[in-house]
């Protein structure tokens, strides 16, 4: 009897790989690679863009410094991730809806937060968490990995049942939290009930100290989206074009009522997981991060933006100037927060307080007259 | 002997039973490579091999389901969730899955797992990192639940609950990690599960607490002391069972008893060692019991943890007025 093989498993293990590239426009040296897409866009337009990322990696290195002062509280750090939060957030509007987590704070910023409120997010203020006045379209950032992602089918959902016109929901993850049941959960339901819900993952190759490589045998975590039903791809995370671009057909496809859309950044975490004490060289070799620190999404469109004569080291020296006065005006404004009282705390906790609460309110009310 | 923080008696304890017993194992977020982000497993990859300690993909219900499934197979797995606030992640696996497995079987499979993680307030971290939620798995039946006060306690209990064929939640308190020192033996050695501890004598008022607020605790015990007050503290160290006996026996020696616990007083630890007291002592008590715990907020925003925490002074307050009531 011959071997006959009603099904091969192996050759189906070696179809797995994943053949997909990531998107690009232009490249690790600054060369444009898709002059069709480049041409698109003005020269205002690159400066922009240009500006937004240097906002953000100012707005990281201001946060790092007080956050060693003991000035802010949890911060985590942004650098090397400039073009996929803002390449990805310049995409959508203000009343589209935005669940970020806690790494995407500049994005809901540019959003709508001031800074101000971030930082006494930061803090651990409740204040931080308020956005009536601001009126801003987003749920306060996720701590828990994955939780926001289910959320968002839900937000769309409401969307879509809403009829509210040419308005999404989006939100990010990180590599990590591809492995939650809520991932799952949330891209699964978003295809099922064809959402207008446009999902992020900034693979940035760590989960603190987990490499991708640990989290799932799957080639590309954009991939997960096929088991979904939903159209998924891999951008370069560190080129900006490709990812507003990316970001912006997701949008108008979500808008239109097409269904969600799954998209996959590939970045690079530069420092810390998180300013409490994580230290990357227990995890991470200088060889590995080098080349991801040449491949900083600013030196690549500085270099562009340069030998097009649209940006030179003046220019960006005094960008930075003026970002640095915006951070220092909202420490001010975040300093001059009121003291929270543990009776307002109570008071939130239900509409109407229980009669239990209602007897701890008064105890506090009068330990916090004294 | 050696002197060990509270975290490097954990980091003991697991050493000695991964030395002990080669069906233990390690596993969970960052603690392979990393040892753990508070370094609770410090050095056992690079002493047992990825093997025995590795890292798991990010998913707590995953961590959990995957200890079930190793204990089928014989082994006695001890995963560890990176901080307890990420346990509702995980609470069908634990509550609905894990817990049961014995009784379901007609008591004829263990599955010896013992979750261990870190809770409790005081150090600042971001929401959902120091919730006291140890009363929602205190009440489900098939699990233990323990936690220890101090780093003698921590390595003993460690290796009981580890060997133990139940499923065992082991609670380790964050602000303690670092900030406590003791004498702890060598090698194995291990304290009982279901038994608290009288860590000071006294005749006229109990306290009983666990976990920090056990220090919090002897701080007013002392202080009381010097104005002739002899308080006596218990430390329940096993929250699920409670020890009935030995905080029986002392509210009828002290006949004034007040219990403290970190977490909201909506949350049952505290409630239930009220109850089993009012149960089988009440006719020996001479004033009320007190409690001292937490407001029934949701853990508070950072800032403000500091004016939310039951402290010492909280206690030495309700203390004064149990010794003062007749
Ligand atoms: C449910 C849950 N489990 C664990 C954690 C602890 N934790 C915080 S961030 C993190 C890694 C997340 O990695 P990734 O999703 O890649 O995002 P990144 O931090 O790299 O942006 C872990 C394990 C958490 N916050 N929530
Ligand atoms: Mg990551």
């Amino acid at each position: 009897m011959s071997e006959v093989k009603f099904v091969d498993f192996v050759a189906k293990k070696n179809d797995l790989q994943d053949q997909a590239k990531p998107l690009q426009v232009v490249n690790g040296k600054g060369e444009i690679v898709n002059q069709e897409v480049f041409d698109k866009y003005s020269d205002e337009d690159l400066v922009k863009f240009m500006k937004l990322m240097v906002w953000e990696r100012t707005l990281h290195q201001r946060s790092n410094a007080l956050t060693r002062q003991g000035r802010l509280g949890f911060y985590a750090p942004t650098e090397g991730q400039e073009a996929s939060e803002m390449g990805s957030q310049l995409a959508f509007k203000p009343s589209d809806f935005m669940l970020p987590a806690y790494r995407d704070i500049p994005q809901l910023i540019q959003h709508g937060l001031p800074i101000w409120k971030a930082f006494l997010w930061s803090r651990g203020h409740v204040l931080g968490n308020d956005y009536t006045d601001e009126n801003v379209q987003a749920l306060s950032p996720q701590i828990i990995i994955g939780a926001q992602y289910i959320e968002t089918a839900g937000v769309a959902l409401g969307i879509k049942k809403n009829k509210t016109e040419d308005t999404v929901a989006f939100t990010y993850t990180g590599d990590g939290g591809t492995s939650q049941g809520d991932f799952y959960e949330g891209i699964n339901f978003a295809g099922a009930f064809q959402v207008p819900a446009v999902f992020f993952i900034q693979n940035n190759g760590y989960a603190i100290s987990v490499p991708r490589r640990v989290q799932t045998a799957a080639v590309t975590l954009a991939q997960k989206g096929m088991a979904a039903g939903i159209p998924y791809v891999q951008v370069d995370g560190m080129d900006f074009l490709a990812v507003y671009e990316t970001a912006k057909a997701a949008r108008e496809y979500a808008a239109a009522g097409n269904g969600p859309v799954l998209i996959e950044t590939l970045t690079f975490r530069f420092g810390p997981h998180t300013n409490a004490g994580d230290d990357p060289k227990r995890y991470r070799t200088p060889e590995e991060e080098q080349p991801w620190f040449d491949n900083d999404p600013l030196i690549r469109y500085r270099k562009l933006l340069t030998d097009k004569g649209l940006w030179s080291e003046d220019i960006e020296n005094a960008y930075v100037d003026e970002v640095k006065e915006e951070i220092k005006d909202a420490v001010k404004k975040a300093d001059e927060a009121p003291k929270q009282k543990i009776s307002e705390f109570l008071e939130n906790v239900f509409e109407v307080p229980t009669p239990e609460i209602a007897e701890q309110i008064k105890a506090f009310k009068a330990k916090e007259a004294k | 002997m050696a002197t060990m923080s509270y975290i490097q008696a954990i980091t003991d304890a697991l050493r000695t039973q991964l030395k002990n017993d080669d069906k233990t194992l390690v596993f969970g977020e960052d603690v392979g490579k990393n040892g753990g982000v508070f370094r609770a497993t410090d050095g056992l990859q690079a002493e047992f091999g990825e093997d025995r300690v590795f890292d798991t993909p990010l998913a707590e219900s995953g961590i959990i389901g995957l200890s079930t499934g190793l204990a089928l197979q014989g082994f006695r797995p001890i995963p560890e969730i990176q901080f307890f606030g990420f346990v509702f992640e995980a609470m069908d696996q634990i509550a609905g899955q894990l817990s049961r497995t014995r009784y379901r079987t007609n008591g004829t499979v263990n599955v010896p797992v013992t979750i261990r993680s870190p809770f409790g307030g005081g150090t600042h971290t971001p929401e959902m990192h120091a919730d006291s939620l140890e009363a929602m798995v205190a009440s489900v039946p098939g699990l233990r639940v323990v936690t220890p006060s101090n780093p003698y306690d921590a390595k003993g209990l460690l290796i009981s609950a580890i060997k133990n064929n139940d499923p065992v939640v082991f609670l380790e308190n964050l602000k303690l990690y670092r900030s406590m020192k003791a004498d702890v033996p060598e090698g194995e050695y291990e304290v009982p599960l279901d038994k608290a501890n009288v860590v000071r004598e006294g005749t006229d008022l109990t306290i009983i607490a666990y976990s920090a607020e056990v220090n919090e605790s002897l701080k007013v015990a002392e202080k009381l002391e010097k104005e002739g007050k002899s308080v006596e503290v218990v430390d329940l160290r096993s929250l699920a069972p409670i020890d009935f006996e030995t905080i029986v026996k002392s509210a009828e020696k002290t006949h004034r008893v007040l219990v403290v616990q970190e977490a909201q007083r909506l949350a049952g630890v505290a409630s239930k060692v009220v109850s089993e007291i009012s149960e089988r002592a009440i006719l020996s008590l001479d004033a009320p019991i007190g409690r001292v715990s937490a407001p029934d907020t949701i853990y508070p925003f950072g800032l403000a943890e500091d004016d939310w925490l039951p402290n010492a002074e909280d206690i030495e307050a309700k203390a004064r007025e149990i010794l003062e009531f007749n």
